[in-house]
C-alpha cells in the first residue's frame, strides 16, 4: 500500500499548504517540503528492490467492470521517473519559497504544486492505463491552474488556457487510443498490455490506436506542430516553468512513448512518426531557440527541442536508442531544471529576463553565474558534464541510422540541431555572463541569499557528477529504467564519458565548432533570421480561437434568436416530419366502420363550428374578436359530445368554456387589444403551410380512428360501474374512482395553476410593473353604468338558485351527469357574476372566503379521501359504498368517492376565484377610481345616496 | 400492499395544501415545512430503494383496481434510482432556496413541493395517461417556480417555455389517442403485451403515434430540434430552481427509457426498435449543439443551460442504443449530470448575485466578494460537467465510449463525444478565466445584488452537490453493480408485463340497491 500512497500523499497533502499559510510562509513551505520528502522516502524504500530488477505493485478495485482499477507498479521507469518528479519537485519548493513575493498567495501555488506532483507521480506509477488517463489529465488541469498563477497577467490567462486545449485536447484523443489499445490486449493493465506487442502490432486496429496516442503524446511533450503550447506557459512564476515546463509534465508524453514502448514501438509507422517527428522537432526549435531573446523563451524552446531528441531517440526503435533516451531524460532534467532556476534569480535580482538587456553579470553574481554556465556547458554537450554523454549516444544512434533510404539525412539533421544547441547554449552562457559589467540593469543585481541558490547549485554538482561517474552514479538507475522501457531486450549496457574515436566524437566536434562559429556571427545570423518568414503561432492559435467562438455564437445565436414563433415552426415542422414518416413508413388499412349519416342540424353545427376556426384564423389580430371566435368554436364542441350522447363531456366543456371566456377578456382588458403585424410575407405562407399540413395530418389520423373499431378496456368500466364503484354514472366512476388518481392530479394542476397565476400577478402589483400599471390609462370606451341594476338583480336572484344547482350536481354526479368539477365551475360562475354585477371590492367585501386556503381544503379532502382507504389496508383512494335507509328520503346511496368530489369542488371553485381575484385586483390599480359603496349605480332602495357616475 | 410505494407522491402533494392553508404567511414554518417534508421524501427514497434492490418490481394498484383498469403505479429499481435522484437533488437546492431566495415571490415552498409529486408521479406511474396527468403537474408547478420573483425577461422566457410545452401536451394527448385507438389499453405493461399484436393494418397508426411521443418526451428531454425553450428558460430562472430543473430533462429520458424501451423495444413485432433510427442521430446532434453552445454563450447561466443540452445527448446516445451495457452506463451518466448541472446553476446564483448590475454575463468586471471559493466549486463543476478526470463525468465518458464501442456507429460517437468534450473544455475555460480571473486585473470591487443575502448555507448547497459527485465517482465501483441489474430489469420486459398484469384487485361484491 505504500506505493499508492506515494502518489496520495501529495493530494493529500495539498491542503496544508493552504492551511499553514496562516502560520506564516515558512511554515507553509516547510509543511509542503514535508509531504514531498516523506513521498520521497517511501520511493526510496522501494528503489532497492527495483534495482534489483523487482516490480513493486499495489492496488484496489476502483470500477472493475469497466476494468478501471486503481492498481500502481513501480519499475526501473516508474522509479526513474518519480525520483525525478519528487526529487525536483523539493528543489523547486525550496526554490519557490524564496522566488515568490510576498504579495504572491503562497498557500494556493503550493496546493497546486502538490496536486500537479500528486498528478504526474500518479501517471508514472499507474498500472491501469485508464488510470493513467485520469492522471494525465489530472496533469493538464493542475498546470492550467499553475500558469494562471498570477491571474492579473493576460498572458499567464491565455498561456495557461492555450495549455489546457492543446494538452487537454491531446488527452481526449488519448481517451480514445487508450480504450482501443485495452479493446486490443484485453485488458487495461500495464503489466498485460506490455506482454502483447505482437498481437497488438498485428491488429488492424493497431495504425489509429497509434495515432490517437501519439497525439497525446505529442501535445503533452510539445512535439511539432503542438509546440507552440509551451513557450507560452512560460509566464508561469519560474519555479512552474523549471518544474513542470522543463523537468517533469512535458515528459509525461515522452514517458508514454517510453512506457508503450514494447507494445507499439518497431514498426515502420512507429519510426517514420515518431522518429521524424522528433528529429524535426529538434532541428526546429533549436533554431528558434537560438534567437529567443527572452531568457525563458530561450529554455523553452530549448526544452521543445531536447523533448524532440528524446522522442527520436525512442522513435528509432532499437533498444540501445531507447536507453539512450533514458539516460538523456535524467540529464536533461538536471541541467534544465538548474537552468530555469538561474534564468529566475537572474530575473528576480536584475528585473529583466530580456537577454538584450543583461550581459557581464559573471562579475556581480559570480555564484549564479557558476552554476549557469555549468549547467549551459552541460546542455551544449559539452564534456564532461552529463549532456556530453546523452548527446554523444544519440548522435552515435543517428550516425547509423537511414531515412527512406538516405544514410545521410538523419546524421546531418542530428548534427545540425547540435550545432543550433550548442549555439543558443553558448550565448546563453555569453551574452548574459560574460562582458563587462552595465550600467542600466533595471535593478542592481547581486548573488542572492542561499537558499535561493542552493537548490539549482545542487542539480548543477548532480551535472558533474555524473558527467565524470556516469557508470557508478547512473548506470544501475539508467540500466534498470532502459530495462523496462525494452521489456528486458537491453543489449549490455555501460556509460562512459569516453567513446573512443567514433562518428558521433566527429559530428560532437562540428557542433561545438558551428555553434561557436554561429554565436561569434551572431548579428548576421540574427539579420538572415530576421529577413525570414516566422509564422507566429500565438497569432494563429489566437485566429482559430477567435475564429471558433464567432462560428459556435453564429450557429447558437442564429438558431436560438429568442422567438417563439421559430421554436414552435419548428416543433410543429418536426412532429409534421416525425409523423409522415411513421405513417408512411408502415402498412395501414382504412377503417371499415360504418359512417353515420349526417343530420341536418349536425351539418350546420359542423358548420359552425368550421366558421369559427375560419373566423378566429381571419381575425386573430383583433384579440378579442378571436377570444369570441374560439369560444364559438368550444360551444359547437359542447353541443357535439352532446349529440354523441356524452353530457357530462358537453356539461364540463360549456363551464370551462364560460369561466375560460370571461378569465380571458377580463385579462385581454390591460393587453393591447391588436396584435401588431411582425410576420413577413414569406413567413406567413411557411406558418400557414405548417399550420395546415399539421392540421390535416391531425384530422386525418382522428378520422383514421374514429372509422375503425377496436377492443378497449372500456367494457369493464361499464360492467363494474355500478357493482364496483357504486355509481351508474360510468363517466363519473371513472373520474372519481376507476381513474380517480388522474382527477386527484389534475385537481392538483388546476390549483397550482391558481396558485402560480396569483403569485405571478402579486409581482405585477408590486415592483416595476405597479408603476406601469398604476398610470395605465384604459384604450376602451367603458359603459356608462358600471354597475347596471339590472344586471345586480338578475344575478342576485340567480345566485342562491345555482348554488342550489351545483350542491345538485355534485351530490348527484355519482349517478346522473354532473359531479364536482361540473358543480366547481356552476359555483364559480355564480360567484363571478356578483362580481360582474357589483365589483370586485363590493362583492369581496361580502365573500370573505380565503380562495387560497380553498384550494388547499380542497386538495385535502380529496387526498384524505384516500389516505383513509390506507388506514383501513387498502390502496390510496380505495373506494367504499354503502346503501342506507333514510326516514322520509329513502334509500340513499352513500360512496367515499362522493367525499372525494366535494374536494374536486372545492378545489375548482377556490382556484378559479383566486384567478378571478387577483385580476380584479389589478383592474382595481388601474381603474383609477374609488370602490363603490353600493351594489348598483343607482340604488332605488336608498334614493337619498347617489351613486358615483363614471365620468365618462 | 406496499403503501410506501406511494408516499414519494403523496407526500409533497399533502404537504404542499398544507403549507397553502396554514402557514403561508410564516416564512419560518413554511421553510421548516419543506425541509423536513424533503427530508422524508430523501428517508422514503433510500427505504425504496432499498426495496427495489430486492428485485422484482413492484406494483401499486390505485383504488385497488386490478391492472390493467385502474392506474397503476410501479417501484422498480429505475424508478427507485430516479426517486433518491430527485430526493437528493431537492434537499440540497432546498437548503439553497431558503437562505434567501424563497421570499422572493409567494407561494414557493408550496410550487416546490408540488413540484416533487409531479417529478415522483412521472417517475412512479406504469399509465400513459397518468404519465399525462404527471406531467401537467410537473409543468405547471414549474412554470409557477419559474416566474417567481418575476422581472420581465423571466416571465419572456417563462411565456415561451409555457407555451412550447403545452403544445408538447397537445401532442402527447394525441399521440395517447392513437396508442389507445388501436390497443384500447393505457397500463404500460397492458400495451407492452398488446403491440406485438397489433395487426399490420394498424401500424401506421400505432407507429405514428410512438413517435409523436418520442417527440413530446424529446421536448422534455431538450433534444435537438426542440431544444430551443431550455437556454432561455434555465438561464432566466431563479438559481434554485434552474437547478432543480436539472432533473426535469432526465424526466424527457426517463419517459423514453421507460415507455419507448418497454413498448417499442424489442420484441414488440413491427414496431421495435421505431425509435432508435431517429433518438440517435437526435442524441449526436444535440451534444454537438449543446457543447457548441458553451463556447457561444454569452452568460453564465447561458454556458451552463448548453451545456445541459449536451449532456442530453450524452445521456441519449446509450438509451437509444439500449443494451444492457450500454443502459449501465447511461444510467451512471444520468445520475452525474443531474448533480453536476445542478451544482452548476446554484453557483450561477452565488455568481449573479454578486456582480451588481451585471449578473452573470460574462464580460470582465472587478472581483466580487468570495469569488476565491466560488471559483473553487465552479472548477469542479465544470471539470465534471466538461467530462474531466478526475469527476464521475469522466467515467460516465469512459463507461459510455466502451458500451457502444461494438455497434455501428461507434465511430460517430466516440468522434462526437470526444470533439465535444474539447468544445466544452474551451467554453468552461474562457468562462472561468473571464469572471474569475481577469477580474483580479480590474480596480475596485462589485457589490451584492439589492436584496441578495445568501450566505452560508449556499455555500453548503453547493458543497453538497459536489461532495455527491465525488462519492458517485469514488463509488463508481459500487454503484455499477446496481445500475447493470437495472438495466438488466428494464430489458426483462416479459418479468415487467407479466408482475403488473398478475397483480391482484378488488373483490367485486354485489349490494342490494333498490334506487336504480
Amino acid at each position: 500500500m505504500s506505493l499508492a500512497l506515494i502518489v496520495l500523499l501529495p493530494f493529500l497533502g495539498a491542503l496544508l499548504p493552504g492551511l499553514l499559510i496562516r502560520s506564516g510562509r515558512n511554515a507553509c513551505a516547510t509543511a509542503t517540503a514535508s509531504v514531498t520528502v516523506l513521498a520521497l522516502a517511501l520511493l526510496l524504500v522501494h528503489t532497492p528492490a527495483v534495482l534489483r530488477g523487482e516490480v513493486v505493485q499495489a492496488g484496489w478495485d476502483w470500477l472493475p467492470g469497466l476494468g478501471l482499477n486503481a492498481n500502481f507498479f513501480l519499475d526501473g521507469l516508474g522509479l526513474l521517473f518519480a525520483g525525478l518528479i519528487l526529487g525536483i519537485g523539493l528543489l523547486i519548493i525550496i526554490y519557490a519559497r524564496f522566488y515568490l513575493s510576498e504579495k504572491d498567495p503562497m498557500g494556493l501555488f503550493y496546493t497546486y504544486l502538490l496536486l500537479f506532483q500528486g498528478a504526474m507521480v500518479g501517471v508514472v506509477l499507474s498500472d491501469n492505463i485508464l488510470l493513467l488517463l485520469v492522471f494525465w489529465e489530472l496533469t493538464s488541469l493542475s498546470s492550467f491552474l499553475l500558469i494562471g498563477y498570477w491571474r492579473h497577467l493576460p498572458a499567464g490567462r491565455q498561456g495557461a488556457r492555450m495549455a489546457l486545449v492543446v494538452t487537454g485536447g491531446g488527452g481526449l484523443a488519448m481517451i480514445a487510443g487508450m480504450l482501443l489499445l485495452g479493446q486490443m490486449a484485453g485488458s487495461y493493465d500495464l503489466s498485460v498490455i506490455l506482454e502483447r506487442g505482437e498481437q497488438i502490432q498485428a491488429s488492424p486496429l493497431y495504425l489509429p490506436t497509434l495515432l490517437l496516442i501519439l497525439v497525446g503524446c505529442f501535445t503533452k511533450s510539445a512535439q511539432f506542430p503542438f509546440h507552440f503550447w509551451l513557450p507560452h506557459a512560460m509566464a508561469a512564476p519560474t519555479p512552474v516553468s523549471a518544474y513542470l515546463h522543463s523537468a517533469t509534465m512535458v515528459k509525461a508524453g515522452i514517458f508514454l512513448l517510453a512506457r508503450l514502448w514494447p507494445v507499439l514501438a518497431g514498426t515502420d509507422v512507429w519510426f517514420y512518426l515518431v522518429a521524424t517527428t522528433g528529429l524535426f522537432t529538434m532541428v526546429l526549435a533549436a533554431g528558434i531557440a537560438l534567437f529567443k531573446d527572452d531568457l525563458k523563451g530561450l529554455l523553452a524552446y530549448s526544452t521543445v527541442s531536447h523533448l524532440g531528441l528524446v522522442t527520436f531517440l525512442f522513435g528509432l526503435g532499437s533498444p540501445m536508442a531507447a536507453a539512450a533516451g533514458v539516460f538523456h531524460i535524467i540529464n536533461h532534467a538536471t541541467f534544465k531544471a538548474a537552468l530555469f532556476m538561474s534564468a529566475g534569480i537572474v530575473d528576480h535580482e536584475t528585473g529583466t529576463r530580456h537577454i538584450p538587456r543583461l550581459g557581464g553579470l559573471m562579475h556581480l553574481m559570480p555564484v549564479t553565474a557558476t552554476l549557469a554556465m555549468v549547467a549551459a556547458a552541460s546542455m551544449a554537450g559539452i564534456p564532461p558534464f552529463n549532456g556530453f554523454i546523452s548527446k554523444e549516444m544519440m548522435l552515435e544512434q543517428a550516425a547509423h541510422t537511414p531515412w527512406a533510404g538516405l544514410p545521410w539525412l538523419v546524421p546531418a539533421a542530428a548534427t545540425l540541431g547540435a550545432v543550433f544547441s550548442v549555439a543558443y547554449a553558448l550565448r546563453y552562457a555569453v551574452h548574459v555572463f560574460w562582458g563587462p559589467p552595465r550600467a542600466d540593469y533595471p535593478r542592481r543585481p547581486h548573488d542572492p541569499a542561499a537558499g535561493f541558490w542552493l537548490p539549482p547549485a545542487v542539480l548543477v554538482a548532480l551535472v558533474v557528477i555524473i558527467g565524470l561517474f556516469p557508470e557508478q552514479t547512473a548506470g544501475p538507475l539508467v540500466r534498470a529504467a532502459a530495462d523496462a522501457v525494452t521489456g528486458g531486450a537491453l543489449p549490455d549496457l555501460h556509460l562512459y564519458l569516453w567513446h573512443g574515436l567514433t562518428p558521433a566524437l566527429g559530428m560532437s566536434v562540428v557542433a561545438l565548432l558551428g555553434g561557436a562559429a554561429l554565436l561569434w556571427r551572431y548579428g548576421d545570423a540574427w539579420a538572415r533570421w530576421r529577413a525570414g518568414p516566422h509564422p507566429e503561432a500565438k497569432t494563429m492559435y489566437d485566429a482559430a480561437m477567435a475564429r471558433l467562438v464567432a462560428a459556435s455564437q453564429y450557429i447558437i445565436h442564429t438558431l436560438h434568436n429568442g422567438a417563439l414563433q421559430r421554436y414552435l415552426a419548428v416543433m410543429l415542422a418536426s412532429a409534421v416530419v416525425l409523423g409522415y414518416a411513421a405513417f408512411s413508413g408502415a402498412a395501414h388499412l382504412p377503417g371499415t366502420r360504418e359512417t353515420l349519416e349526417i343530420f341536418p342540424v349536425a351539418g350546420v353545427l359542423w358548420l359552425l363550428m368550421a366558421g369559427g376556426c375560419w373566423l378566429a384564423v381571419a381575425h386573430h389580430r383583433q384579440r378579442l374578436l378571436a377570444v369570441v371566435a374560439v369560444s364559438v368554436v368550444g360551444l359547437m364542441v359542447s353541443i357535439g359530445f352532446l349529440y354523441l350522447s356524452a353530457p357530462d363531456l358537453a356539461l364540463t366543456q360549456i363551464s370551462v368554456e364560460v369561466v375560460t371566456t370571461v378569465l380571458m377578456l377580463l385579462a385581454l382588458y390591460f393587453l393591447p387589444k391588436r396584435t401588431p403585424e411582425e410576420s413577413s410575407g414569406a413567413r406567413r405562407v411557411r406558418d400557414g403551410v405548417l399550420a395546415v399540413l399539421a392540421g390535416v395530418g391531425v384530422g386525418g389520423l382522428c378520422w383514421a380512428v374514429l372509422t375503425r373499431d377496436f377492443s378497449t378496456i372500456s367494457g369493464y368500466y361499464l360492467d363494474q360501474a355500478v357493482p364496483g364503484g357504486g355509481g351508474a354514472n360510468v363517466v363519473n366512476v371513472i373520474l372519481v374512482d376507476f381513474r380517480g388518481f388522474d382527477t386527484f392530479g389534475e385537481i392538483i394542476v388546476l390549483g397550482i395553476a391558481a396558485l402560480a397565476i396569483y403569485a405571478l400577478l402579486e409581482g405585477a402589483l408590486r415592483g416595476p410593473a405597479a408603476a406601469h400599471l398604476a398610470a395605465w390609462k384604459g384604450d376602451m370606451p367603458r359603459a356608462a353604468d358600471r354597475h347596471p341594476i339590472m344586471m345586480v338583480v338578475a344575478t342576485r336572484v340567480m345566485l342562491p338558485l345555482a348554488l342550489l344547482v351545483g350542491v345538485y350536481i355534485l351530490l348527484r354526479g355519482h349517478n346522473m351527469p354532473g359531479g364536482g368539477f361540473i358543480a366547481g365551475l356552476v359555483v364559480s360562475i355564480a360567484l363571478i357574476m356578483q362580481y360582474m354585477a357589483s365589483g370586485f371590492q363590493w362583492a369581496a367585501r361580502r365573500m370573505a372566503v380565503d380562495y387560497d386556503a380553498l384550494i388547499g381544503l380542497g386538495v385535502l379532502v380529496a387526498g384524505a379521501t384516500g389516505v383513509a382507504a390506507m388506514v383501513g389496508g387498502y390502496p390510496f383512494l380505495t373506494s367504499a359504498h354503502d346503501y342506507v335507509h333514510l326516514p322520509w328520503v329513502g334509500e340513499v346511496e352513500l360512496a367515499s368517492a362522493m367525499v372525494f368530489d366535494v374536494g374536486v369542488f372545492l378545489t375548482v371553485v377556490g382556484a378559479v376565484m383566486l384567478a378571478l381575484a387577483q385580476v380584479s385586483r389589478l383592474g382595481l390599480v388601474a381603474s383609477h377610481e374609488p370602490a363603490n359603496e353600493g351594489p348598483m349605480d343607482f340604488d332605488p332602495s336608498t334614493p337619498a345616496r347617489t351613486a358615483r357616475r363614471d365620468p365618462s | 400492499m406496499n403503501h410506501w410505494i406511494i408516499l414519494p407522491i403523496l407526500l409533497p402533494a399533502l404537504v404542499a395544501p398544507m403549507l397553502v392553508l396554514a402557514v403561508r404567511h410564516d416564512v419560518v414554518l413554511a421553510r421548516i415545512f419543506s425541509v423536513a417534508s424533503t427530508v422524508l421524501l430523501l428517508a422514503l427514497a433510500v427505504g425504496l430503494l432499498v426495496t427495489a434492490s430486492a428485485g422484482e418490481p413492484q406494483v401499486y394498484a390505485l383504488g385497488h383496481w386490478p391492472p390493467p383498469f385502474g392506474i397503476v403505479l410501479v417501484l422498480d429499481r429505475l424508478s427507485a434510482l430516479m426517486l433518491l435522484l430527485t430526493a437528493l437533488l431537492a434537499l440540497w437546492v432546498l437548503l439553497f432556496a431558503i437562505d434567501g431566495a424563497d421570499v422572493r415571490g409567494r407561494h414557493f415552498h408550496a410550487l416546490f413541493q408540488l413540484q416533487l409529486m409531479g417529478i415522483n408521479g412521472a417517475f412512479l406511474t406504469g399509465d400513459l395517461f397518468n404519465l399525462f396527468v404527471f406531467f401537467e403537474v410537473l409543468l405547471i408547478a414549474s412554470y409557477g417556480l419559474m416566474v417567481h420573483g418575476g422581472g420581465a425577461a423571466r416571465l419572456r422566457a417563462g411565456v415561451q417555455y409555457v407555451a412550447v410545452n403545452l403544445v408538447g401536451s397537445s401532442l402527447f394527448l394525441i399521440a395517447v389517442g392513437l396508442i389507445y385507438g388501436v390497443t384500447g389499453t393505457l397500463n404500460m405493461a397492458d400495451l407492452a403485451a398488446k403491440v406485438p399484436m397489433v395487426p399490420p393494418g394498424d401500424q401506421a397508426l400505432l407507429q405514428t403515434g410512438a413517435l409523436l411521443l418520442l417527440l413530446v418526451f424529446a421536448v422534455k428531454a431538450a433534444l435537438v430540434p426542440v431544444q430551443f425553450w431550455l437556454p432561455g428558460t434555465y438561464a432566466l430562472a431563479p438559481a434554485p430552481v434552474a437547478a432543480l430543473f436539472a432533473i426535469m430533462t432526465k424526466v424527457g429520458a426517463y419517459a423514453i427509457l421507460r415507455v419507448h424501451g418497454l413498448i417499442f423495444g424489442e420484441g414488440m413485432g413491427e414496431a421495435a426498435h421505431l425509435v432508435q433510427d431517429w433518438l440517435l442521430p437526435a442524441a449526436l446532434v444535440t451534444l454537438a449543439t449543446g457543447m457548441t453552445g458553451v463556447l457561444a454563450a454569452r452568460s453564465l447561466g447561458q454556458m451552463v443551460s448548453f451545456a445541459v443540452i449536451g449532456s442530453m445527448g450524452t445521456v441519449m446516445i446509450p438509451v437509444a442504443l439500449y443494451t444492457h451495457q450500454t443502459l449501465a452506463a447511461g444510467l451512471y451518466y444520468l445520475v452525474h449530470s443531474t448533480l453536476a448541472a445542478g451544482a452548476l446553476f446554484l453557483l450561477v446564483g452565488l455568481v449573479a448575485e454578486r456582480r451588481s448590475g451585471l449578473g452573470d454575463r460574462l464580460v470582465v468586471a472587478p472581483a466580487f466578494a468570495q469569488s476565491g471559493l466560488i471559483a473553487a466549486f465552479f472548477f469542479l463543476a465544470a471539470l465534471a460537467m466538461a467530462g474531466l478526470p478526475p469527476l464521475s463525468g469522466f467515467v460516465g465518458k469512459l463507461l459510455i465510449l466502451d458500451a457502444v464501442r461494438d455497434g455501428e456507429a461507434a465511430a460517430w460517437i466516440w468522434t462526437c463525444i470526444l470533439v465535444t468534450s474539447f468544445l466544452a473544455i474551451i467554453g468552461f475555460a474562457r468562462g472561468g478565466s473571464t469572471l474569475f480571473w481577469k477580474s483580479a486585473a480590474q480596480e475596485g470591487r462589485l457589490g451584492m445584488e439589492q436584496g441578495a443575502d445568501s450566505g452560508a448555507l449556499s455555500f453548503v448547497a453547493v458543497g453538497g452537490l459536489l461532495a455527491g459527485l465525488l462519492l458517485w465517482t469514488a463509488l463508481a465501483g459500487q454503484v455499477t453493480p446496481y445500475l447493470e441489474a437495472t438495466a438488466g430489469q428494464l430489458l426483462d420486459r416479459g418479468g415487467y408485463v407479466d408482475t403488473v398484469l398478475e397483480t391482484p384487485g378488488k373483490v367485486i361484491e354485489e349490494k342490494g340497491h333498490g334506487a336504480h
